[in-house]
């Protein structure tokens, strides 16, 4: 019943999903896989994470990741005083040879970053214009709240799962998911990311003070990558569960059927 | 009050739309940095590009306090003198070995290129420029970041003092390990790009680059050559080939 109503009311016939938004889906979806191989190609290079301005390995990690063989390399040389006049800070000699791809996968992170955010602004716009965002995006005055977010839960988790619309109108844990990735997670991927570059952060040091400092920014940008990857893992699950040629159809031709 | 609030925010509006406007008339005659050919090289120059556009050209980074100096690890080459660097060169490193027993009294640093007076400087001629001193942050492009203070000259009061010719775009650093790389003009004559001969309030060490180093706070640390005896300033962009890190795919602006 609430189907027919909202699919009325919503614009959406669940017919599948219009040009642009299947455009930008995958030019997204191929940044993002891109990003992600690259950035964790990055991440190996130096698998510790901070908190507050700076950090190195010769200061305390909030966070080490055992992910390539720099994890605790221990390849130092006796440490000198950094300061001549003696003084907590040290300098060290690394006698590790790390590592380090970071020349292909910084360029290519960069490179995908692009096609992110210039992708990113041309779906925004395109949803704002079209009404997309205002009509199938954003979870409607009064929808919101507790029981039709528990109910909405309840039907995912049935077995079998009941055939979901493939294309707008979306159910209410889809909408909040999606404006999660779009209003949140990625703008909040690219401002950390953005923080992170000695150019930009000395043009605009309030991207710094935001998040903290710049080690901060990157251990939030580590920790949004996270929570994005969960939702690809649990968006590809639905895909699958929902009706996977359907919804494959619906995100490539355009038709469900 | 309130009136004058307005008229000096209206006024900072006028001046952000002028300078905003100067900027894109200068981004548009820009000297091109380095092509090449391929997805990544391209990219590369996206970045520079952009930020050159975009970027307001002569903010400063971060100054800090002396108790927010860090530890900071020293890695590359860390004596040029040492044949089991990977970096190595024979000349450069026996010059390098000759000149750091000597306590560096008979190192000098040459100026060459696209100058009107040509010539080169010792340590103590370098010292005798008013110094600067400023604690900022080294960022790798490891991931890891250190805060340390260094002391020097800022590299326009030298460029300056031997003329730069007016077609001048690329200022290049040649050290005394394997190493050549270079940095636009507009990091060149940032005030805060130093030639550092000092480090958290002592000499620069040898694991840091003794006797002289650049800072170029503005870019990755890998762009902040040690090890000095050279600078050449040109017109047109030199690619060093094997000797620099363009060859091993590294970016060659690494402001971001």
């Amino acid at each position: 019943m609430s189907a027919n109503t909202s699919r009325a009311t919503s614009g959406g016939t669940g017919a599948g999903h219009t040009l642009w938004v299947r455009v930008t889906h995958w030019i997204v979806a191929a940044s993002v896989l891109t990003l992600a191989v690259s950035g964790f190609t990055i991440l190996m290079a130096h698998p510790r994470l901070y908190w507050g301005a700076v950090g190195n390995d010769l200061t305390p990690a909030l966070i080490e990741l055992p992910v390539s063989r720099n994890y605790r390399h221990g390849g130092w040389q006796l440490s000198t005083a950094a300061f001549p006049d003696g003084g907590p800070a040290a300098s060290v000699i690394r006698t590790y040879d790390i590592l380090n791809e970071n020349s292909w996968a910084r360029s290519l992170h960069f490179l995908a970053a692009w096609f992110l955010v210039v992708t990113g602004l041309v779906y925004l716009l395109a949803g704002i214009f079209s009404g997309h965002l205002r009509r199938h995006l954003l979870p409607r005055r009064g929808e919101l709240n507790a029981r039709a977010l528990s109910e909405d839960l309840s039907a995912h988790l049935q077995r079998p799962m009941a055939p979901a619309a493939a294309g707008p109108p979306y159910g209410l844990l889809q909408k909040c998911s999606y404006c999660g990735v779009v209003f949140v997670a990625l703008p909040l991927m690219v401002l950390t990311g953005l923080t992170m570059s000695p150019a930009i952060s000395a043009a605009y040091p309030f991207l710094v003070d935001m998040f903290g400092g710049t080690q901060s920014a990157r251990t939030l940008h580590f920790c949004v990558f996270v929570a994005l990857l969960l939702f690809l893992v649990i968006h590809l699950v639905m895909v699958s569960l929902s009706g996977f040629r359907r919804q494959m159809r619906a995100i490539t031709i355009g038709r469900p059927t | 009050m309130r009136g004058e609030r307005v008229i000096t925010s209206r006024r900072t509006l006028l001046t952000g739309m002028a300078s905003c406007g100067g900027l894109l008339l200068a981004g548009c005659s820009d000297p091109a940095p380095p092509t090449y050919g391929n997805l990544l090289r391209m990219a590369d120059n996206l970045n520079y590009r952009a930020q050159r556009l975009l970027l307001p050209r002569n903010a400063l980074v971060r100054e800090y306090q002396r108790a927010d100096i860090t530890s900071i690890a020293a890695i590359g080459t860390t004596n040029p003198a040492n044949p089991h660097e990977e970096l190595y060169d024979a000349a450069g490193g026996a010059a390098y070995d000759r000149l750091r027993h000597g306590g560096f009294a008979d190192w000098r640093l040459t100026i060459d290129g696209s100058v009107s007076r040509p010539g080169s400087f010792s340590l103590e001629e370098l010292r005798r420029f008013p110094a600067r001193t400023q604690i900022t942050k080294h960022t790798c492009e490891e991931g890891w970041s250190a805060i340390a203070e260094w002391t020097g000259v800022p590299l326009r009061t030298v460029l300056q003092s031997v003329g730069v010719r007016a077609g001048a775009r690329f200022v290049n650093f040649y050290a005394f390990d394997a190493t050549v790389d270079s940095i636009d003009m507009v990091d060149a004559l940032h005030p805060q790009t130093l030639l550092a001969y000092g480090m958290n309030g002592g000499e620069l060490p040898v694991a840091h680059g003794a006797p002289l180093r650049v800072r170029v706070e503005r870019q990755l640390g890998y762009k902040s050559i040690k090890f000095l005896h050279r600078i050449r300033v040109t017109d047109e962009f030199y690619d060093p080939g094997k000797l620099g890190p363009l060859q091993q795919g590294w970016a060659w602006y690494t402001g971001i």
